[in-house]
């Protein structure tokens, strides 16, 4: 690997990490609010031993989440450091305004955490709320600055000059709506999935757990809604794109050639040199519609770049596709669940199956969608402003940082699944009627 | 403008080194735990951190944003210059915070509570220094880029200084710890760790004020042409024996803010002696600064946060810190 495969990979790594414990840090204060509400006004002591769980697991999330975030902030200067010289001053505002938001969490998270027994319970409710407003704070700022890359705005860029500065306009990207909206439904779905599927499992196991039952009962109206609404922001990001960043969507879909009765390609190999997608099922006008509402349609496609600033087509493609499939799985499971919830049925032992298995996928999703967004924008690190190579740092070694944080992140990744699956196994026998 | 918002950045990182310092520090302690009360020592600590390291340690994020933000060219230069040492203090920080929830959620298991206590503290030990490391390295004004390419710039003063700030963490974390812990037999083996701390902190000032007189004239020459940096660092000492006296007459809770004021006012000299270079020689507060619509925007950003931010933190604080009957609960 050359130096730009490094640096984008410790990057790309470290976000990868990253992201999840974000994600969690914004899903999980949502469902222990609603695990702590409902303790308050049923009483049931299941709900308390529940949100009790929860937070366990919290604390080591939320903190890996602090730590592995810092890591990036800094990472912007160690890899990136002609980008935030010359953007810093741009974009820097939304960034001091997570700065606070995370502040925010991080106390009320303390306070959460460890004052349950010094604090009145409308307080201890009080700052769940506080926590999970603080942690979408932070996701939906942090993303302004994705946009921004994505679509850049608020400046004028002379011979490697930046004049005309507008910290507002560039915070105010015009993608900042669809990409915000879609990325805080995503946290939420991703835990709820997650969550839902580990006590699915234990309730494979242990039938009759009423504390089990009860924690899918927190979990799956999140997941269910989130998997519903979330095609439908996803849509309007697509057609977003397709007016705002049509090379995005062009590499998404791998469409090469601006035409109109554009088909949809569902799986499929692109070949960037030939100019096709093989092995591709085609929908007819399906790209077409998705873009514009209209079978019709002229989509862009790539031949309105120059060839070396094409991204990277396969990944892109690679990566929608598993967003796409792993958000329709979700959204076709939460229609069968919503059956079952109209019939009043109990969930089936097949269905509780389906959920674990289901479980990884809006982490899988979530993951998918952050690639796709970063491989579309290659090459450029601000689009049409600077490129990623020119952003680099000029310090000859970058391999060694790469593999030191590689395995950082693999030892500390192992360690955190281990105490969890140790903090779930130990939910095992779990029940008020065994408690009292 | 430029020059409030550098102070901001001083001020943040000053808060830091007292809090987030103050952690590293009780690390340093959990690893020379000794004694026969040797876990009672790791329990307090444990006690005394881990509600708020989390929230101490955003003053480091905030103290990195308020620098790109207002000054982009100079966080670009630092990053280069200090790329090895911020990436090892980089893995010190994730190490350390990853070890102490792994484990408090092993504490009921003794071989993995070792283990990670192990990991926990010894990267507690090595973070404060690597970050003292780039904080002597700006102060040499021995930071020269070619074509983009940091020129060596180690040497014997940047070391000191990093030394310096590990016996600074530690010595603020023996302070704190006696105060806090409601045990007498205890609170007199912080005081004893306090207090020879306080010794070496002293020493290890002189000894980075010797070294920098060979390898940062410039600075010194800054340093004590100021009257204003030459009465903070005289302030200083006689804080920091001020604080040690109070200290062996029990009158702990003065001797914690001595203790503290003696620090705040050592970065104080610092920051005078380092004005108006933010990486000597090349970038100062005001040619590295951002444009005046951005510096606006940041102030107005940092004052409606801060109104967020203070009430929120005295709420922490009370809760946690306000009684002395710390008793662990789930988490």
């Amino acid at each position: 690997m050359d130096l730009l495969h490094y640096a984008r990979a410790q990057m790309g790594l470290s976000l990868a990490f990253h992201i999840v414990f974000a994600a969690v840090g914004v899903g999980l204060p949502v469902l222990l609010f609603i695990s702590d509400a409902l303790y308050l006004r049923t009483k049931d002591p299941d709900y308390l031993e529940l949100s009790k769980r929860l937070a366990k697991g919290t604390s080591i999330l939320f903190a890996v989440g602090a730590v592995s975030g810092t890591v990036l902030s800094f990472e912007l200067g160690l890899l990136w450091p002609n980008f935030m010289a010359l953007f810093g001053e741009v974009i820097g505002i939304p960034f001091s305004l997570e700065g606070f938001a995370f502040f925010t969490e991080a106390i009320f998270l303390g306070i959460y955490l460890y004052g349950r027994s010094r604090i009145s319970p409308r307080l201890h409710l009080f700052s769940a709320a506080v926590v999970a407003i603080s942690g979408a704070a932070s996701a939906f700022f942090v993303t302004l600055v994705n946009a921004f890359m994505n679509n850049p705005r608020g400046f004028e860029l002379r011979g490697g000059v930046l004049t005309n500065i507008d910290p507002i306009a560039a915070m105010w990207s015009p993608s900042w709506a669809t990409q915000t909206v879609h990325v805080l439904i995503s946290s939420y779905q991703a835990t709820a999935w997650a969550m839902v599927g580990i006590h699915a499992f234990m309730l494979l196991r242990y039938p009759s757990s009423t504390f089990h039952r009860k924690a899918l009962k927190v979990a799956l109206p999140v997941a269910v809604i989130t998997a519903l609404i979330q095609p439908l922001s996803g849509d309007r990001s697509a057609k977003h794109i397709a007016e705002h960043q049509p090379w995005k969507l062009a590499a998404a879909e791998a469409h090469f050639e601006t035409s109109r009765d554009v088909p949809l390609y569902v799986g499929g190999l692109p070949d960037p040199d030939a100019r096709t997608v093989r092995y591709g099922i085609a929908i007819p006008y399906g790209l077409s519609f998705l873009a514009f509402g209209d079978l019709h349609s002229e989509v862009k496609g790539l031949d309105q770049v120059p060839r070396e600033d094409w991204p990277n087509v396969r990944n892109a493609h690679f990566a929608f596709q598993t967003m796409v499939g792993a958000g329709t799985a979700m959204a076709a499971i939460a229609v069968v669940l919503i059956f079952f919830a109209v019939r009043r049925k109990q969930l089936s032992q097949w269905l509780l199956k389906l959920l674990v298995v289901a479980a990884p996928l809006g982490f899988i999703a979530l993951e998918a969608g952050w690639l796709l967004t970063e491989f579309g924008r290659q090459p450029w690190i601000v689009r049409g402003a600077m490129r990623t190579s020119e952003a680099m740092t000029k310090v000859p070694d970058l391999a060694s940082p790469f593999w030191i944080f590689t395995l950082v992140y693999l030892l500390l990744g192992a360690v955190v699944v281990s105490i969890l699956v140790q903090q779930v196994r130990a939910t095992a026998p779990f029940d008020s009627g065994e408690r009292a | 403008m430029s020059l409030a918002i550098a102070f901001v950045l001083v001020a943040a990182l000053t808060i830091y080194l007292l809090s987030g310092g103050a952690d590293f520090g009780a690390g340093v302690w959990d690893l020379l735990a000794s004694g026969p009360r040797k876990q009672a020592q790791r329990d307090a600590i444990e006690r005394a951190i881990g509600p708020i390291w989390e929230t101490n340690h955003i003053w480091l994020i905030l103290a990195v944003v308020v620098l790109f933000t207002a000054f982009p060219k100079a966080f670009a230069a630092y990053s280069t210059a200090f790329h090895l040492p911020l990436t090892l203090f980089l893995v010190g920080i994730v190490l350390r915070g990853s070890a102490f929830v792994f484990r408090h959620a092993l504490w009921e298991q003794p071989k993995p509570r070792k283990r990670w206590g192990l990991l926990f503290s010894s990267a507690s030990v090595i973070a404060p220094v690597l970050l003292g490391i780039v904080i002597g390295g700006s102060a040499s004004g021995r930071v020269h880029f070619e074509n983009g390419v940091v020129l060596p710039w180690m040497g014997p003063f940047a070391i000191s200084v990093g030394v310096l700030t590990l016996s600074i963490c530690a010595l603020l974390a023996a302070t704190y710890l006696a105060v806090e812990v409601d045990d007498e037999a205890l609170r007199k083996d912080f005081i004893t760790r306090a207090t020879g701390t306080a010794g070496m902190t002293a020493l290890l000032a002189i000894v980075s004020f010797i070294l920098a007189a060979k390898e940062a004239p410039s600075f010194i020459s800054r340093l004590t042409g100021r009257p204003e940096s030459m009465a903070m660092i005289a302030a200083t000492f006689v804080l920091m024996v001020l604080g040690i006296v109070l200290m062996r007459r029990g009158r702990i809770a003065y001797a914690r803010i001595a203790i503290a004021a003696s620090i705040v006012l050592v970065i104080g000299g610092w920051a005078v002696a380092q004005y108006p270079y933010l990486l000597a020689p090349d970038l100062t507060v005001q040619n590295a600064a951002a444009n005046p619509k951005t510096l606006k925007l940041a102030a107005i950003a940092l004052g409606a946060g801060s109104l967020l931010l203070f009430p929120s933190l005295y709420l922490l604080l009370r809760v946690f810190k306000g009684t002395r009957d710390g008793v662990i609960v789930d988490g």
